[in-house]
């Protein structure tokens, strides 16, 4: 195991390495670089003010010198400074992953834990009415736009009935300490957090509910019965347990997502997190800054794989590690 | 009888209230949008960035809503009658957020050193000027090489904002830990900066006008979706939207809230102008009667009620009617397609396809490009539209990659530091961002102009500026469609919202909250 996971990590160093060279070659391929994107917004410029911006980021230097010196600082695990916002990048992270970790982890323990119990129930009751509410309920999740339903959430719950706060990440202003800003954070969570967790429980129902049907027809578990288990005893050890895998692997692939995906959430419900931070970089060219988050979520994709795999070990131990 | 003094009572209350003293206290929410890279405004000076740093720095004066100037940090100031010799006297007893005093040094620092290294449109202004000088603490006199009146209305924060000697003397500006901790001299000092969510400026105590401001905070809170920001708004999260922070389509549903108020005011400054960029080296936008037919074919009256919701103004022409020698002038451009069509026949226009270059910043500008497509292809003018980002929208057209792009300017206060810029030939640079990106080269204007800008006094520019709005009139470089109008909403309990012409960035020194 010790030295699946090693040859594992050595295996992550090169490929965050080959990713990091191939998204400095990306974005250097997009129009327009910072100093240009700086001089746009100021709406007046004059080329002297540009030569003098490229110089100090730098985009004066051939772009293989600009690489060069990128990954050199990488492998140091500096992450360079970003101009744009006068700090360095892993300063800029550091503020802002803890956010969006919160919501995502929120919202993957919401959909997971949530959607897993709902598959189990339906496939437990199949075909009476609590099955036909799940199965619909999770439906209506799977196919509706999540800005849609984020939106109307915002609509419903803060505009109209003014329960919880519609956007942002604790109360501007109201230096709430302690257990008061846990609870004040809490009550912005929720709102983004199930808006962000609703597909993927829908998913795990509606995958929890298929596997659990189908692990149900099997030898072993006529076997079971036969010996006369309890059938909740037999949902839980022998069903779910068996009809888990597929659920892991989806649950490995949301888990990958949990830095870079929540874009749009952290647009609509102004969460500071790090996939705004990301889309801020991207739209003003702040070069260092995108690369720097990029290097980070890869890292997390890849933490994520390798947890995923060993788990798959634990939940079922015929599958054997291959190293 | 006495029903009737009640009533009066009633009524001497309400009036007194109307005009009621301003009374302190209070915090004030904002939004900024989008969150600015910075709020050291002597180097980063976009909207956002002044929105913040207006309130943290401040310059040598201040204008009314006719660009008049008032004292800001000089009290008072002449000017000798060759137009050459600026003298300003400082206020009386102005301290850095720091604790350490303002004089002059500072301000020679900021003019001779700091911004001309750092801030192109104060190294503009300064091509004019030949010393900046100190006789004392609290005088400093500038010399100018010729006479340039608009020199005057270019002394605000947003050219030339007053920097700390003592914190930026022999630094790397750019690169100074006093940028993410601004020191300045305003009436409200930086506490906190969140980044993503807001940025918390609290009341300088110390602040050298008596019982101002009257605000205890101000919270700019960063709410990067439109929508979220009105819902912020009606909420009662927020307290001021600045022009342009929500979609124009929003306003008038915002209006119709309860408390709600708007005013246009605090925009006579900037002036904002928006025009189509005709790339004048390519035909068929090198010949003046397609851009003319342009003209005609553009219905903005249209543009102004329906997609600005009705605010701001049709423009008359390369001018905002908020500037100084500002004239409408013949010929008028009215929505006339026969008019437009005769002139393309006329000039035997082929038909060929044109690519429209939209602004990126947001859905009122995509609709209008939609609006504008609409109108030319009715002329017979087939046109794509090509979107791009902001970084993309700069590139392109900075490298004069584009037909016809959409763009608005600011017009800085005077036509001599911000329109000549757009026009003049020695302003054609590829990678030139803005200025004259259209390619319109005309020597007699040039000459028109570059005389406007050094003549004096104010009436002698005036009848060479009425020559050069006739000309640039004919000529149509660029195709004006409209003073843009930028309303702020706000919660009708705050006043003295807008009280110059660069409107919120300075005037939270005046905004108090009614009880």
């Amino acid at each position: 195991m010790l030295r699946f996971i090693s040859g594992r990590l050595l295996k992550a160093v090169v490929i965050l390495i080959c990713i990091t060279v191939l998204n400095f070659f990306l974005i250097h391929a997009a129009p327009g670089d910072p100093a240009a994107v700086m001089a746009g917004e100021a709406g007046d410029a004059d080329p002297a003010f540009l030569q003098q911006l490229r110089e100090r980021f730098g985009l004066d230097q051939p772009l293989y010198v600009q690489l060069w010196i990128y990954v050199s600082s990488v492998v140091q695990l500096d992450l360079g400074y970003s101009y744009r916002q006068q700090l360095p990048v892993l300063q800029l992270i550091g503020e802002r992953l803890p956010a969006t970790l919160l919501l995502s982890l929120s919202a993957f323990v919401i959909s997971l834990g949530l959607g897993v119990t709902a598959g189990a129930l339906a496939s437990a009751r199949q075909g009476k009415w609590a099955d036909t509410i799940i199965s619909l309920v999770a439906l209506i999740f799977y196919a509706t736009p999540l800005f849609w339903l984020a939106l109307m959430g915002v609509l419903l719950f803060s505009v109209q009935l003014g329960w919880l706060p519609g956007f942002g990440y604790e109360t501007v202003g109201a230096n709430y300490t302690g257990l008061g800003r846990s609870l004040d954070i809490l009550l912005h969570l929720i709102l983004p957090a199930m808006t962000l967790g609703l597909f993927f429980m829908a998913v795990y129902a509606r995958m929890t509910r298929a596997a659990m049907l189908e692990v149900g027809k099997l030898d072993f578990v006529k076997t079971a019965k036969a010996k006369g288990l309890r059938s909740g005893l037999i949902q839980r050890r022998h069903v779910l347990r068996n009809a888990l895998l597929p659920v892991v692997t989806l649950a490995g692939l949301q888990a990958g997502q949990l830095v870079g995906g929540a874009v749009l959430i952290e647009t609509v419900f102004a969460w500071p997190g790090i996939g705004r931070l990301m889309f801020d970089a991207l739209s003003q060219r702040d070069y260092n800054l995108l690369l720097g988050v990029f290097v980070v979520s890869a890292a997390m994709v890849l933490f994520f794989n390798l947890i995923t795999d060993v788990l798959y070990r634990l939940v079922d131990p015929r599958i054997r590690v291959a190293s | 009888m006495r029903r009737l003094l009640t009533a009066s009572l009633a009524l001497l209350s309400t009036t007194t209230a109307a005009f009621a003293e301003a009374v302190p206290g209070g915090k004030l929410n904002l939004i900024v949008q989008p969150e600015p890279p910075s709020i050291m405004i002597g180097t980063t000076t976009n909207g956002p960035a002044l929105l913040v740093g207006g309130n943290i720095y401040e310059g040598l004066l201040r204008y009314d809503e006719t660009l008049k100037p008032m004292p800001s940090l000089a009290k008072s100031w002449t000017v000798s009658d060759d137009g050459l010799i600026y003298t300003f006297q400082l206020q009386e007893g102005v301290k850095w957020h720091d604790g350490k005093p303002m004089t002059s040094a500072d301000v020679l620092f900021s003019a001779n050193d700091y911004l001309l290294k750092m801030q192109p449109r104060h190294r503009n202004l300064m091509s004019h000027v030949e010393s900046v000088t100190a006789p004392d603490d609290k005088t400093v006199v500038f010399k100018l090489k010729e006479p340039f009146e608009a020199f005057m209305r270019g002394l605000s924060f947003y050219t030339m904002p007053i920097i700390p000697k003592h914190i930026y003397e022999g630094t790397d500006y750019a690169t100074n830990p006093a940028n993410d901790k601004p020191i300045g001299t305003g009436p409200f000092k930086f506490d906190e900066w969140k980044r993503g969510s807001y940025i918390h400026l609290v009341k300088n105590p110390d602040y050298y006008v008596n019982g101002k401001p009257y605000l205890d905070e101000l919270y700019y809170q960063v709410i990067p979706d439109g929508a979220s920001r009105s819902v912020a708004f009606e909420t009662g999260k927020v307290d001021i939207l600045p022009g342009g922070s929500v979609e124009n389509f929003d306003i008038p549903r915002l209006k119709d809230l309860p408390n709600t108020c708007t005013t246009e005011k605090g925009w006579e400054y900037f002036a904002p102008l928006s025009w189509l960029w005709l790339n004048n080296r390519k035909a068929p936008m090198d010949n003046v009667k397609f851009r003319q037919a342009v003209m005609y074919a553009l219905d903005r009256e249209f543009a102004k009620d329906v997609l600005w919701n009705g605010y701001g103004k049709v423009a008359t022409g390369a001018l905002s009617s908020k500037l100084p020698f500002y004239k409408d002038v013949d010929p008028h451009y009215p929505h006339d397609p026969a008019k437009a069509k005769a002139l393309l026949k006329e000039m035997g226009y082929d038909g060929k396809a044109l690519k429209l270059l939209p602004l990126p910043y947001g859905e009122t500008w995509q609709r209008w490009a939609e609006a504008v497509k609409q109108n030319l292809e009715e002329v017979g003018i087939p046109i794509e539209i090509e979107s791009a980002d902001v970084a993309g929208w700069n590139q392109r057209t900075s490298n004069w990659d584009y037909d016809i792009a959409f763009t608005y300017l600011y017009q800085n206060g005077d036509p001599a530091i911000g329109v000549d810029r757009n026009y003049k030939t020695s302003q054609i640079a590829k990678g030139n961002p803005f200025n004259n990106v259209e390619g319109y080269s005309n020597p007699e204007l040039d000459k028109l102009f570059d005389e406007a800008a050094v003549a004096y006094p104010a009436t002698k520019r005036q009848e060479l500026y009425d020559k050069a709005q006739k000309t640039l009139q004919q000529d149509v470089p660029v195709a004006w469609l409209l003073e843009l109008g930028f309303p702020t909403v706000y919660n009708c309990k705050v006043q003295d919202i807008v009280t110059t012409a660069s409107g919120l960035p300075e005037s939270m020194r005046d905004a108090w909250i009614k009880k």
